[in-house]
């Protein structure tokens, strides 16, 4: 579904990304672990277009969309829920939902729907988003994504800054919204057991490289590997 | 208390002009976080072409529309060709633009309609209405301008809270980044809010165009007091701009009624001081910081 053939990002003399191929397939989840300035985020922000490669490709469905615009990655139906959320917080809960779903017109995702899977967010439906916790804030920001009815989603450390029974919370989410939706879901995370707990596959990033992909098991279970480039 | 009455019904209806310039400064720096010093030039361009229009045509109501219409379509000519280029430069960059876009305009004006300034219609008499024995300060053209400005300000309420393409302008105004990542084409949408700043500017360049006369720079006070009334408003906010608008128009219109007209860009500029100093984001801002 999702494709990255040797994609390599450069800020000036620094590369972030260097000569990264992944493949995300339907209905799975690929962790992506990796320390602090390993590229984690920008991987994410080169695949939906926020930054432009230096060269590499992505491919959706076959599709070269390397060098489209953001908003029409988006519309081809790849949802970016970005790092530290990205909830508009001087709208509304609903608006916030509302506009995830505007592109697709009447073939957005029924908000109801939304609130079903986060009744939370019903009952702040008409409060401005800035009133939410962080683990709202997050259900917001996968909700609103999905208005758009996405085939591909991509979550930038979900994780960041929520209780451990928030993570695990999301985690099964994401897990559930992969198998039900069979969304190709890219998953960037530092928290690597609870991302790999949900995870099809596990990549692991240093440098912008990737130092190794395997099973999910087995990752957990190489303490050396883990230890070497996530610190534990 | 006649007086006080005048002052106060000439105060609204002035207001009602300087909410009007206040919401297209308003519109402007929400969307693209530019003071928009070239507005008094774009609406005295728009204005002109009215009063030719009226001229030719003998209908005041097809100037008018032909004055907003213009407005759409020079607002959006500006930012897709003058300021797409310098959106994400630094400020000081856009500041500089619309300077330079304020002097060409006002040169390529005086070129075209010579700079002595001419008279403009009213839509209605400038009489003022007869109560008892007394002839109010307040005329049945002072009604229109009210009606007009509060018509647009409540078209611009409805169209940014509630509906869709409003929605998607304010995300574009607030997280342009985010809105992207949602599909909104955010460029077309800052297209759109300066036409609509423009197309707002326009009604209030007809609308004052009778008082002040129309000349090339017959619009730099309005602009002035314009730019204090969206300031008193927080800058980002359109209710602000229009309570600011009516506010000062009230204020300006008691310290020219009872200290003398000469006094009144003086007292402008005191209250844009005094507002600064107590509540620097304006009146009504949500946001706190501020650069320009």
């Amino acid at each position: 579904m999702l494709t990255l053939e040797e994609l390599t990002t450069d800020y000036g003399p620094i590369r972030a990304v260097d000569r990264v191929t992944l493949e995300v397939p339907e209905g799975t989840v690929t962790a992506v672990l990796g320390a602090n300035g390993a590229g984690k985020t920008s991987l994410l922000r080169t695949v939906c277009g926020l930054v432009r490669p230096t060269s590499g490709h992505v491919r959706m469905e076959g599709e070269d969309i390397t060098r489209w615009a953001v908003e029409e990655i988006v519309r081809f139906g790849i949802a970016h829920v970005p790092e530290g959320r990205g909830v508009i917080t001087e709208l509304t809960v609903q608006e916030n939902l509302r506009l995830g779903g505007l592109w697709r017109g009447r073939d957005a995702m029924p908000i109801r729907e939304v609130y079903e899977l986060f009744p939370r967010l019903e009952e702040r439906a008409s409060q401005p988003a800035s009133r939410l916790s962080g683990g709202e804030r997050q259900m917001l920001s996968i909700g609103r994504a999905l208005m758009g009815r996405p085939r591909a989603l991509l979550l930038d450390e979900p994780s960041l800054g929520l209780a451990p029974v928030l993570v695990a919370q999301i985690m099964s989410m994401v897990r559930r919204l992969a198998d039900t939706l069979g969304l190709a879901v890219l998953l960037v995370e530092q928290n690597a057991r609870s991302a790999l707990s949900i995870a099809n596959r596990g990549v692991v990033l240093s440098l912008g490289r990737v130092v190794a992909e395997r099973d999910p098991q087995q990752l957990v279970a190489d303490d050396r590997l883990l230890h070497a480039y996530l610190g534990f | 208390m006649t007086k006080f009455i005048d002052l106060t019904l000439n105060g609204i209806s002035t207001g009602a002009i300087y909410a009007a310039v206040a919401l297209a400064l308003v519109l402007i720096w929400r969307s693209t976080r530019i003071v928009n010093f070239a507005q008094g030039a774009m609406l005295m361009i728009t204005t002109f072409i009215a009063s030719a229009v009226i001229n030719s045509s003998g209908s005041y109501v097809l100037g008018f529309v032909v004055a907003l219409a213009s407005g759409l379509v020079l607002g959006a000519i500006v930012e897709r060709v003058a300021v797409r280029p310098v959106e994400n430069a630094p400020p000081l960059n856009a500041v500089i633009m619309t300077l330079g876009l304020y002097t060409l305009l006002v040169a390529v004006a005086g070129m075209i309609w010579g700079n002595t300034p001419r008279s403009f219609p009213a839509a209605f008499s400038l009489r003022g209405y007869r109560v008892g024995a007394t002839n109010l300060l307040f005329t049945p053209n002072d009604t229109f301008t009210v009606l007009v400005v509060i018509a647009v300000a409540v078209a611009l309420a409805v169209l940014f809270r509630g509906t869709s393409l409003g929605l998607r302008m304010r995300a574009a105004a607030f997280a342009p980044e985010v809105a992207r990542l949602l599909g909104v084409r955010v460029g077309r949408m800052l297209t759109v809010g300066w036409a609509l700043a423009a197309a707002c500017g326009a009604m209030a360049g007809v609308l004052v165009a009778p008082s002040v006369f129309l000349g090339p720079n017959s619009f730099d006070p309005i602009l002035i007091i314009g730019f204090v009334a969206a300031v008193l408003g927080g800058l980002d906010s359109p209710p602000g701009a229009v309570i600011g608008g009516v506010v000062l128009g009230l204020a300006l219109s008691y310290v020219s009624g009872y200290e003398g007209s000469a006094l009144v860009p003086l007292a402008a500029l005191v209250i844009l001081v005094i507002v600064l100093m107590i509540r620097p984001t304006g009146l009504f801002s949500a946001t706190k910081e501020r650069r320009v």
